[in-house]
């Protein structure tokens, strides 16, 4: 029976199938489904561990013990786990070990652009990449026999459009029986423990092995060529392959399922078989310069570009440019999209705690080290609150950086709660051991919002929806060493505003904490607010808070000359910010009219 | 069987990634070789979210080419106004009435184009367009949060897949308290298509 399953849908499936007994991994876009999928089913343990290494950690903990054990994460998310997958290759485990990671071509929801096949040469470890949602759940299984047959883990890459496209799957049944029992570890220090001397004497089967894989990808079912038209030969893999059969559909493929490492004898086989070898691939030239290495001669980027997402429209151009395909293949471009359509841009919703935060960095001006959550929606419009960002956790470390070289201007660092315990809390220790000065606010809005309201160790209920420890964040810092730390409510405009200055004041090292729910997690929804045109006269600070809920009238303050303010009720949660803002009082909750009146 | 380029376009929040589930299952149903794409972006803090959707013998690629969407199914007028360059010459809008204000627009940094600019805009990107009152019929339905239902029907009256085969999808998925309500959306929405069908400009009539 086959059912319609996004890539991730299908991957989760495929741990429930080929016997997963621990899911860990951190949520991160276009990843997260897989882990919330996998939750579902009540045979395998599945937890957001606080940050990557910590989940990759665990993984190798299980496989250690004995059970199937599957990490996923983002391409970003993999730097901060490869510590821990790194000595994988050296110890292997006493079961199969997945790793998933979901690269983002084309940056949708990332902070850069990586190719995280790069990882497979690096580690060592195999890397299979499937073109659609039935590969994606093969290749789990594909990926675990051959993590107990090599002894290492192995790889799984997918991409944005391959983790949220959705093609039909084949479901089956479990196939593992048997696995019921307690996890045991078979002992090995010689090879679990990677202390110098003993990991060194693993070296030569690391390099040796590599060698094993090839000849495995020699017969490997899912690297297969399809002869064409002999005159051109494309070398592809993952969902880019889907695109090239569109645009070129009678040319012969090469369709790599393992692109690492590439077996050397099918590669030339496939190349003595064409005229003309190109090798169509997203981001870097990964399989191209294998390919080179093998001295075959093959086009890549030179006709195709290494950044972006690679769409079937970007690959038709290049090939006509390139004189692959004739020059009125590509269909005319319909220019009827008006050039200034406004654009939709994301914004924080109406009730987001975050809002007074930025409303009053945008106010005082301070230099903002910024991090990664809904609350880097203060670089936008209307805030423009947020002059630094890069990874996890770096505001903090960053702002330290601003004091150790001694920077004159007023400055702090805005985090959320769920990034401070997944990388935050670390530097912030660092700052109290070497006397750093600095105001670092830390947003707790109770959840991992961005990535879709996943739990973290500041709220209790667990991804198994089990009741787990929880710790405060303000008690965190306290019993770290910070002095000055303040609890803050985030809904409290005139708090907001003056802790900042007292704590930027300071001569020392503070911490504020914005404490306000995301909307999503908890909401008391009052009577929409509502504007008294006769007191407003069109002063627009309500608009610097961005919120979607205040609009812009046609009705024109008579002494100003500036559109006064309204209040859609089917946005507004009530929240009281633009109320206590107001320099008119020209804000109310009807039932204040009504008292009023 | 005819092969169908679908586009679904609409506003985070207004239902579209279900749409275009529900649009996968169809045909799928129907016996389709079937692929859908969404991009979510930021969807949920009311961004813009568009789902590509193709029905053919056998679908390669998950994203519609530029130029060759069939039918443009748009929640939104604005997001309407957004993917018109994929428009296939020889296609179809279908169109809710209703539009969300970006806050570009609500806090007057842009503008919201005037329904006479959409309706020509339209009519220039296609030979048939409808404007469905999807979330007028919901409403007057009892409940505003089947307007994507209502679409789904109305749609349904430009595929050739029977409408059994939409109604039975529809069942398995809406939740089912909700089942009844959602079925009459559906036939209500389709029954509405052909009074929603917009007059071209040279005055061509309304064809039944």
């Amino acid at each position: 029976m086959k059912v319609m399953l996004t890539g991730n849908e299908a991957i989760a499936r495929g741990a429930y199938e080929y016997g997963v007994k621990v899911a860990m991994g951190y949520p991160g876009t276009p990843s997260s489904e897989i882990l919330e999928n996998v939750a579902r089913y009540k045979e395998i343990y599945s937890e957001w561990s606080i940050n990557e290494k910590v989940a990759m950690d665990g993984v190798m903990g299980a496989a250690y013990a004995g059970k199937r054990a599957m990490f996923t994460t983002k391409q970003v998310g993999m730097n901060v786990a490869s510590d821990s997958f790194l000595y994988g290759v050296y110890t292997g485990a006493n079961a199969g070990v997945l790793i998933v990671t979901a690269d983002d071509p084309g940056m949708f929801s990332s902070q850069n652009e990586q190719d995280n096949r790069h990882y497979a040469r690096l580690a060592k470890m195999p890397m299979l990449e499937p073109a659609d949602s039935q590969e994606a759940k093969n290749f789990v299984g594909v990926a675990l026999d051959m993590s107990e047959q090599f002894d290492e883990p192995v790889i799984l890459r997918t991409v944005m459009r391959v983790s949220h496209s959705s093609s039909p799957v084949e479901l089956g049944e479990p196939k593992r029986a048997g696995d019921e029992d307690a996890g045991r570890m078979k002992r090995d220090p010689h090879k679990f423990v990677a202390t110098a001397g003993w990991a060194r004497q693993r070296r030569p089967m690391i390099e040796e092995r590599i060698t094993r894989l090839a000849e495995f990808g020699e017969t490997f079912p899912y690297n297969r060529i399809e002869w064409g038209d002999r005159s051109l030969g494309i070398i592809t893999s993952g969902v880019v392959y889907e695109y090239a059969r569109e645009v070129f559909p009678t040319a012969s493929f090469l369709k790599l399922g393992m692109v690492w490492p590439i077996p050397p004898r099918l590669v030339r086989q496939f190349a003595a078989g064409v005229a003309r070898v190109i090798v169509i691939e997203e981001l870097d030239p990964f399989l191209e310069e294998q390919v080179r290495l093998l001295g075959i001669t093959a086009e890549g980027k030179s006709i195709f570009p290494a950044y972006g997402e690679l769409l079937p429209a970007t690959i038709e151009r290049c090939a006509v440019q390139a004189g692959l395909l004739p020059p009125g293949s590509v269909s005319k471009k319909r220019n009827l999209t008006p050039a200034d359509l406004a654009p939709r841009s994301p914004i924080l919703c109406p009730g987001c705690p975050h809002r007074s935060t930025f409303y009053s960095l945008n106010k005082l001006k301070y230099i903002v080290a910024g991090d990664i959550g809904c609350y880097n929606l203060g670089a936008l419009e209307p805030f423009n609150a947020t002059d630094t960002m890069g990874a996890m956790g770096a505001s903090v470390g960053v702002a330290h950086g601003f004091h150790a070289a001694g920077m004159e201007q007023d400055a702090v660092a805005v985090i959320g709660d769920g990034t401070f315990f997944h990388s935050g809390m670390a530097p912030l220790l660092n700052m109290v051991h070497n006397n750093g000065k600095g105001t670092i606010v830390i947003l707790d809005n109770r959840t991992t919002a961005m990535t879709g309201h996943q739990d973290h160790p500041g709220v209790s209920q667990t991804l198994d929806g089990l009741e787990g420890g929880r710790a405060d964040i303000a008690d965190l810092c306290l019993a770290m060493g910070v002095k000055d730390v303040r609890t803050v409510d985030a809904f409290d405009m005139k708090a907001v505003e003056r802790n900042l200055k007292e704590a930027v004041a300071y001569d020392g090292l503070s911490v504020i904490v914005m404490d306000g729910p995301c909307v999503f997690v908890e909401l008391e929804r009052k009577a929409p607010f509502e504007v008294d045109a006769d007191l407003c006269n069109g002063c627009t600070l309500c608009f610097r808070l961005g919120c979607p809920a205040i609009v812009r009238t046609e009705n024109l303050d008579a002494t100003t000359g500036r559109p006064k303010a309204d209040i859609d009720p089917v946005l507004c949660v009530s929240c009281d910010m633009c109320r206590q803002i107001c320099p008119r009082k020209a804000i109310y909750m009807p039932t204040d009219a009504m008292v009023k009146a | 069987m005819k092969s169908y380029n679908l586009l679904v376009t609409g506003v985070g929040g207004q239902g579209t990634v279900v749409a275009s589930d529900i649009l996968a299952a169809v045909g799928l149903a129907a016996g389709y070789d079937v692929k859908k794409s969404d991009v979510l972006g930021l969807a949920v803090r009311g961004g813009a979210v568009v789902s590509h959707v193709r029905w053919a013998e056998t679908v390669h690629s998950p994203i519609v080419p530029e130029g060759k969407v069939d039918i443009l199914l748009a929640f939104e007028i604005l997001e309407g106004q957004r993917w018109l360059d994929w428009v296939h010459p020889e296609g179809t809008i279908l169109i809710n009435d209703q539009r969300i204000y970006p806050v570009v627009v609500s806090s007057g940094v842009s503008f919201y184009p005037h329904d006479e600019e959409v309706n020509r805009s339209l009519l220039r990107a296609a030979p048939n367009v409808y404007k469905v009152p999807g979330l007028e019929i919901a409403q007057a339905l009892g409940n505003s949060r089947v307007h994507n239902v209502v679409l789904l029907g109305a749609m349904s009256h430009l595929t050739g897949i029977e409408p059994q085969i939409w109604e039975s999808v529809i069942r398995q998925r809406v939740p089912a308290k909700a089942l009844e309500l959602n079925v009459k959306a559906f036939w209500q929405g389709r029954d509405a298509l052909v009074a929603s069908r917009l007059a071209g400009i040279t005055g061509a009539g309304v064809t039944a």
